[in-house]
């Protein structure tokens, strides 16, 4: 059985993998698929995408038409359990109760963590992004380069699926021929977009999001993905098998039960748990690192939330993919008499430079797309272009007001109406009700639409997480307390996003719902809003300056290893799975080479 | 779509506004004076709801109707208010029936019965809301509310159907009008045949996504 209750667990293990999203399930994939045993702890439920997911349930069939609630923050069938910005029993804690200095954190207790819900956006960082601090003196040069990672990507793409196309623009990388599947057709809103944005010269191209647009081919993948390795390449070829393409319909945050959009539950796990060598126990919270008096990681002591009681498991090496906050509060919380700052803490950055995305968002409405007729735009859940960041130039002469760029997501159409899909509507009808009332709903509905940007921070001092020395969860276990400020160079790119999106609904012939905001200040999304947070286990070249090593092996215990977005030491725009991903793996072959060599 | 809610009401203002606006409604409010829960009955409480809510790992593919999760609060006379406000809105037309013939009242029932702040804040603004009608129902044609023809409750509705545009006495019930036509609107249109009245015509499999048809390119000037 390969989910086990925690007193079945096997005397040792080669790797213990904390987490199940997308950074311990490309992990436990990877170690798996080459033979190693591994034991994955993850500290929610078990789930069952195929048969929990509310694939075309209306907004009608849910409390409250679906509307977001505290216990369902993103609404009634987003894919979360047992979690949001608040998890029952499981604080954390703000370090200032000033407005602009909280950080939220959104967390998912369950088998396969965020990845059940996530936005599916998929983008490579670009060769600059891995060296940001050559180019502009801001932050860090991470301790690797493109090069070393785009194999990553493309093996990763292959695995999950990822639909996009290459235009060869600046810092935007190409994927190789077979890598990518086809784009969807932009929808009418992208389409108009496109046409208005192309004269303020803004590119809008198709967005890379890991659905399947088309079935994966069993019979040339597996090959290209494991070309030495004829049992994984079989594993595979049966789970890709299983897998069927988007039938455009139910948005992807609520999960997919038909396998077609990337998941941790319905992607990775399957074919690991299929070679046999993988046993995970759920409703396991890991609370510190065991370790030896020769300063080796000798396994994770957990809680069974299912009986509360404290268990231990062992394993040659030890993986942290909690996600880059839980990691740290693991490591911070490892501390004894020999490690009083906790654990691969020597350097004391464990918890610093932790970073989110910068986020803004302004909305229009756009008389053009009134009274279109009724026409189907679900298409894969999400957006189907984005604009990838376009002043390289500008920004490199000198000609813009902050570093780093941003990209610009489209939020359009005609969405499922739910309960709040009319909102406000008096904005543009002046307060019609009655038959008037139902025939503007006609007219304008699928006439909003809105621009979210997102942007990359440069890690701050002021921007770190510790453990609270005083609250503790209901387990026993301390808190992490966050601290929080953005800096001018986020809030000022924040008022560009709003400057940007208000020309474009103008250029669209449209109307903002909002002004936009001059001062950045008041349109940036609190700290961890994006659920981008990476950081807190920064790699870097040498023990003093980082966490971990390029390979995500800590610098202090050689076999303990952070995989999730903690050894991120910048965070670019392109949004962070993939690039977790793509590093995961390549983690992974590290780890097996150094098991292999005998030096783990 | 996406655009911001209007303001709310917060309880303070709330309560402020319905002393003024409808002093004869009771009011038995926690924390309310004592001498104020005691004036004359002629309206329904303000009581502020206990029950649960779904909690965080509710089944999602269950069928749910309003009072499945939460007990419903409405007292007859406020469901006939919320019904007649509902159809006011949203009437009957061709042959879509009218939100209170689609039910959308059971749903604004479950909302204000709901035990979230934000469901807690609007409870508020309605049943305020819903006191302020009869009382000018009363005021102006001497019935309540729901026995009112519709030319009647036109002419109190014309009065706060628009914030920027009502008398700054009818602000506060103007803001109130509006959470209820979003509550209509969105209780309405996201039933099924809602769905298809307003053009949405997804939630169905698909073999292939055509994008736009032709003729919406060409009303886009895309073709």
């Amino acid at each position: 059985m390969p989910f086990i209750p925690a007193d079945q667990i096997k005397e040792r293990y080669d790797v213990i993998v904390v987490g199940s999203g997308a950074a311990g399930g490309q992990t436990a994939y990877t170690l798996t698929m080459e033979g190693a045993t591994v034991l994955m702890l993850e500290a929610g439920r078990n789930y069952d995408p195929v048969n929990e997911t509310p694939m075309f349930q209306t907004h009608a069939q849910a409390p409250l038409r679906g509307a977001s609630t505290p216990d369902k923050p993103f609404g009634f069938y987003d894919s979360t359990i047992d979690g949001g910005w608040q998890v029952p029993g499981e604080p954390y804690t703000s370090a200032s109760s000033e407005p602009g200095r909280q950080f939220e954190w959104w967390r998912a207790r369950m088998m396969g963590g965020r990845t059940n819900h996530w936005g599916r956006i998929s983008l490579r960082n670009g060769e600059y992004d891995f060296k940001p601090r050559t180019r502009d003196g801001l932050g860090f040069d991470w301790p690797l380069g493109y090069d070393d990672v785009a194999p990553y990507y493309d093996k990763v793409e292959m695995l999950i699926g990822v639909f996009g196309s290459n235009h060869g623009l600046e810092n935007t990388p190409d994927s190789p021929e077979g890598c990518l599947q086809p784009p969807p057709l932009a929808r009418a809103g992208e389409q108009l977009a496109k046409q208005r944005a192309a004269r303020l010269g803004l590119p809008v191209i198709p967005i890379h999001r890991a659905v399947l647009t088309q079935r994966q081919d069993p019979n040339v993948l597996p090959a290209k993905i494991h070309p030495n390795n004829p049992r994984a390449q079989r594993i595979l070829a049966a789970s890709m098998s299983e897998r069927a393409a988007c039938f455009w319909a139910t948005p992807c945050g609520r999960g997919c039960a038909i396998r077609a959009t990337y998941q941790s539950t319905t992607v990775h796990l399957p074919p690991a748990l299929a070679t046999g060598n993988l046993d995970i126990v759920s409703n396991a919270m890991a609370r510190e690192v065991l370790m030896d008096d020769a300063g080796k990681a000798t396994g994770i002591l957990f809680i069974d939330k299912t009986t509360g009681q404290e268990r231990r498991a062992y394993a040659r090496v030890i993986t942290l993919a909690a996600s880059s906050a839980e990691s740290v509060r693991i490591l911070l919380n490892s501390k004894s008499a020999r490690y009083p700052n906790g654990l691969a803490n020597s350097s004391g950055l464990v918890g610093k430079y932790i970073l989110d995305t910068v986020g803004a968002r302004l909305g229009g409405q756009i008389p053009l797309l009134e009274n279109l007729p009724p026409h189907n735009e679900d298409g894969a859940g999400g957006g189907h272009v984005y604009v990838p960041w376009w002043l390289y130039k500008e920004q490199h002469a000198g000609k813009l007001d902050f570093a780093r760029g941003y990209h610009i997501e489209f939020v359009s159409g005609r969405g499922m109406p739910s309960a709040t899909s009319f909102n406000g509507l008096e904005s543009v009808t002046g307060g019609s009700y009655g038959r008037k009332f139902r025939e503007d709903a006609r007219r304008y509905y699928g006439s909003f639409l809105s621009f979210a940007g997102r942007g990359e921070m440069i890690p701050n001092e002021d921007c770190f997480c510790d453990l609270d020395p005083v609250v503790k969860d209901k387990w026993g276990i301390p808190v992490l307390r966050f601290h929080w400020k953005w800096s001018d160079q986020e809030t000022r790119q924040a008022a560009h996003m709003q400057k940007t999106f208000a020309e474009l609904i103008t250029e669209m012939g449209g109307r903002v719902t909002t002004p936009p905001a001059a001062n950045g200040a008041l349109a940036i999304e609190p700290g961890g809003k994006i659920i981008h947070e990476v950081g807190g286990t920064i790699m870097g070249t040498h023990a003093r300056n980082s966490v971990t090593n390029q390979w995500c092996q800590t610098w202090d215990v050689k076999n303990l290893f952070v995989t999730d977005g903690g050894p991120f030491c910048s965070n670019a725009d392109k949004n962070p799975t993939l690039t977790m991903m793509a590093l995961a793996w390549r983690a992974s072959d590290y780890l097996l080479e150094e098991m292999k060599k005998g030096n783990i | 779509m996406s655009t911001p809610l209007p303001p709310r009401i917060d309880r303070r203002t709330a309560l402020k506004w319905v002393l003024t606006a409808a002093a004869s409604t009771a009011l038995i409010e926690r924390g309310l004076p004592s001498a104020l829960a005691a004036t004359p009955a002629t309206g329904a409480a303000i009581t502020p709801v206990s029950a649960n809510g779904y909690g965080t790992d509710p089944d999602l593919v269950r069928d749910y109707k309003p009072g499945d999760v939460w007990p419903l609060t409405l007292t007859d006379e406020q469901r006939r208010t919320a019904a007649a406000l509902c159809e006011l809105i949203l009437p009957a037309e061709g042959n879509s029936p009218g939100a209170a013939a689609a039910g959308v009242h059971d749903f604004i029932d479950e909302w204000i019965s709901a035990p979230y702040p934000t469901q807690r804040a609007d409870r508020i603004a309605i049943l305020a809301g819903f006191a302020w009608l009869e009382t000018e129902a009363q005021r102006r044609f001497n019935r309540r509310f729901a026995d009112l023809s519709t030319d009647q409750m036109s002419a109190i509705a014309d009065e706060i159907c628009f914030e920027p545009r009502a008398r700054p006495e009818h602000k506060e019930a103007a803001r109130f009008f509006a959470t209820y036509r979003n509550l209509t609107a969105g209780g309405y249109f996201s039933t099924p045949a809602g769905m298809t009245e307003v053009g949405y015509v997804g939630n169905t499999p698909l073999v292939t996504f055509d994008g736009p048809p032709p003729e919406v390119l060409r009303k886009l000037g895309l073709a």
